[in-house]
């Protein structure tokens, strides 16, 4: 990609101009990320830089972990200018536990799944491919609006049973396409083996094919996690206050009181996502060396 | 040996089954294995997905509430000679006295709604003859002629126009949402009109939609093919590293990424306190950049991106770079290299991005909602309004069935060109 030692004039400008529009496009998908964090650690009530924080020394009075407190429910304030409540942490609670419980269900519905959609007998495969991944395609205001129609009528709306169905539902394509990723190339003979020495098909998924797949497993896991954990336009519609998440909360925050708490748990949210995002990527190459694939 | 092979026709396995059938047993077996697996996930899927989308179809034609509270009614509305007679018999009126009356009060009110659509003035008068009707029946002096009474309740029950407008409503099915969804209407006698001027928003919004969606997705691809195309040539090592700063929105929350364009545009925000601290504009001139239509397109394409980079990324990746060699070797200039050459092996990559961030421009929500104010709101807002504040449902279904098809449309064309199975993450 270097420039050549013999690139004209004209050449090296293009070459430059082209690296700087590149430089300003990641500038532009990165800035707007890493521009809360600081912002999130401020000393005043509005979502802003102010001048205490960009003078040089700093100045301590601007910074403080206000904002975080207030997050985290303590409130030692003497005026409060925010409301100051626990729902975030309620919201905190309630996420992780329809994400925990929508993963397991998703990642073990979307790898059995898997498992069957890449044997080679498999019928109407596209057919149900194409049914299986709908979820993720159609908008999620149509699903919404479609749910919620449905689920008036079967008393599933305003409880976490409704938004659990809901969240399985949305996240299972992910992990159906990150397991079938995973199953291509999968060397049948070593079930074959396996079984021919003896084991059961329960061993054999237990002792052979688990541990090969468990990287697209897990990724699927954690893509399914992340879809609910972020996932606003459902509980919107079908959470009550009693089935308060982050984003529902964040969405609240926005609409009615823009104050810097909403700051705070989005850097929590920028953490978590580049954890996931880490942790996604060694797993992948871990499972391309497993499987003896190296990229070029 | 040769003896024995002509005698019998077929190979047969060790069970005495001839090998045919046989193997044809163990291929169903086989089938019937891959299928089950899959079973519990399909089924689950169309019960809590895809039977709810079907409801919403559904209800975006249906019109059955309304002709079960006037069952009555419309029974004997349906013999009433219209053409000849200006004002309905004896019996309609009748019927719908007592339709009125002994209807259920939740069920008659939400009729009330619906009736108001096709004309107006149907909520009012029916309010005050149901009191009125209540009145007469707790008196115990049951009305001789139900006509005569009924007009003297109210003068609109002598209005052939409100009769005509009934119409409307007899039919079990309807078209009238999507009429409603494309700013139309039916008239008194069921012609199709445009709707009144300042009730006119769902064609604004439509035409609205598909301009952001193709505003995004040519900025998307004017920003996304020169990255893609460092990120494709460049040593492993370095695009890895630099392919973080694509994921990582990718895997960031949408509100958060939401959240972060309002902190950056609004009046006070970075990118005004930017270009005052560098002179460009004064402290006063500070530009409107959020809560308007430039927002939802600068936010939309931040947020859309990787979308254009990811797949334009995997095709440019495998283009040799011989290609543009030998194009220059033959003599081409870089430029003409470039077009010739290059860009058209780029076009599965760009096709595909154009098509998946266009497809999911249409069908965006939340950040149009946020960022969006007044005037940059997509169709999706229409949906949630319908479904949440005005408890219309059936425009909302309607509004929803057609934002369905013009996706499935796309996608349709998406299968075409990449094939919907091909979709990677990451």
């Amino acid at each position: 990609m270097a420039l050549p030692s013999y690139a004209t004039p004209v050449q090296r400008t293009y070459y430059y101009a082209y690296l700087l529009i590149c430089s300003l496009v990641f500038f532009f998908l990165i800035a707007p990320l890493v521009a809360i964090i600081p912002i999130s650690f401020s000393q005043s009530p509005f979502m802003v830089f102010t001048k205490g924080m960009m003078s040089w020394p700093p100045d301590p009075e601007a910074w403080s972990l206000r904002w975080y407190r207030y997050m985290v429910g303590i409130c030692t304030d003497e005026n409060l200018t925010t409301p100051c409540s626990n729902k975030w942490m309620i919201g905190t609670v309630n996420s992780f536990f329809v994400g925990f419980v929508s993963t397991f269900f998703a990642t073990a519905l979307g790898t059995l799944a898997a498992l069957g959609l890449s044997r080679p007998h498999m019928p109407y495969k596209a057919l149900i491919m194409s049914i299986l991944i709908s979820p993720m395609i159609v908008p999620l205001i149509i699903t919404a609006a479609g749910m919620f129609f449905f689920y008036a009528k079967i008393n599933l709306v305003y409880t976490f049973t409704g938004i659990i169905l809901a969240h399985i539902a949305l996240s299972t394509p992910f992990v159906v396409i990150t397991v079938t990723a995973t199953l291509v190339g999968f060397d049948m003979n070593m079930v074959k083996a396996s079984q021919s020495l003896g084991a059961r098909p329960v061993r054999t998924f237990f002792k052979v094919i688990m541990p090969l797949i468990l990287p697209g497993v897990i990724s699927g896991a954690l893509f399914a996690f992340i879809t609910s954990f972020d996932e606003v336009v459902i509980v919107m519609f079908m959470a009550s206050l009693d089935q308060l998440t982050i984003p529902k909360q964040m969405w609240a925050g926005i609409r009615q009181e823009i104050s810097p708490v909403i700051l705070c748990m989005a850097t929590c949210l920028v953490a978590l996502s580049i954890f996931l995002l880490t942790t996604v990527e060694l797993l992948r190459r871990r499972s391309e060396k497993m499987r003896g694939i190296s990229r070029q | 040996m040769e003896d024995i092979i002509s005698t019998t026709d077929q190979i047969l396995t060790t069970d005495g089954l001839p090998l045919k059938v046989s193997l044809r047993k163990t291929e169903r077996k086989n089938k019937i294995r891959a299928f089950l697996l899959v079973f519990p996930l399909l089924l689950f899927i169309i019960v809590t997905f895809v039977v709810p989308i079907g409801d919403m179809l559904l209800r975006s034609v249906d019109d059955s509430q309304i002709n079960n509270v006037y069952a009555k009614t419309f029974e004997e509305y349906n013999k009433w000679d219209s053409e000849n007679d200006e004002l309905p018999p004896e019996a309609v009126y009748e019927a719908i006295f007592n339709d009125i009356h002994y209807g259920d009060k939740v069920q008659v009110g939400k009729a009330l709604t619906r009736m108001n659509y096709s004309k107006s003035g149907w909520k009012s008068l029916i309010k005050k003859t149901r009191r009125a009707i209540k009145k007469i029946v707790k008196s115990g002096e049951l009305p001789t002629s139900y006509k005569e009474t009924m007009i003297s309740i109210h003068e609109g029950w002598g209005d052939r126009l409100f009769w005509v407008s009934m119409k409307q409503m007899v039919n079990e099915k309807t078209v009238i949402y999507y009429w409603n969804a494309i700013d139309r209407t039916y008239d008194i006698d069921g012609n199709v009109i445009m709707q009144d001027e300042k009730r006119r928003m769902y064609i604004k919004t439509w035409i609205r939609t598909f301009k952001v969606s193709v505003y995004v997705t040519f900025f998307c691809l004017l920003l996304g093919f020169p990255v893609a195309h460092l990120l494709a040539n460049l040593p492993l090592r370095y695009s890895n590293l630099l392919m973080i700063f694509v994921l990582l929105p990718f895997w960031t929350s949408l509100l958060v990424r939401t959240t972060a364009w309002i902190v950056m545009l609004q009046q006070k925000g970075v990118i005004n306190g930017v270009l005052v601290w560098l002179g460009i504009i004064n402290d006063d001139q500070r530009i409107q950049m959020v809560y308007n239509m430039t927002g939802t397109i600068i936010a939309m394409t931040q947020i859309l991106l990787p979308f254009m980079i990811l797949p334009l990324y995997s095709v440019m990746k495998v283009i040799p770079k011989s290609h543009m060699r030998a194009a220059q070797n033959l003599g081409a200039k870089p430029v003409r290299a470039f077009i010739r050459v290059y860009l058209p092996q780029t076009v599965p990559g760009m096709s595909a991005g154009g098509l998946l961030v266009f497809v999911l421009a249409i069908g965006y929500f939340i950040t149009p909602e946020l960022v969006g104010g007044k005037d940059g709101q997509l169709i999706g807002h229409w949906i949630a309004y319908h479904l949440k504040t005005t408890l219309n449902w059936g425009l909302c279904a309607a509004i929803g069935s057609i934002l369905l098809a013009i996706m499935l449309v796309l996608y349709w064309l998406y299968n075409k060109i990449v094939g919907i199975d091909n979709i990677k993450l990451g």
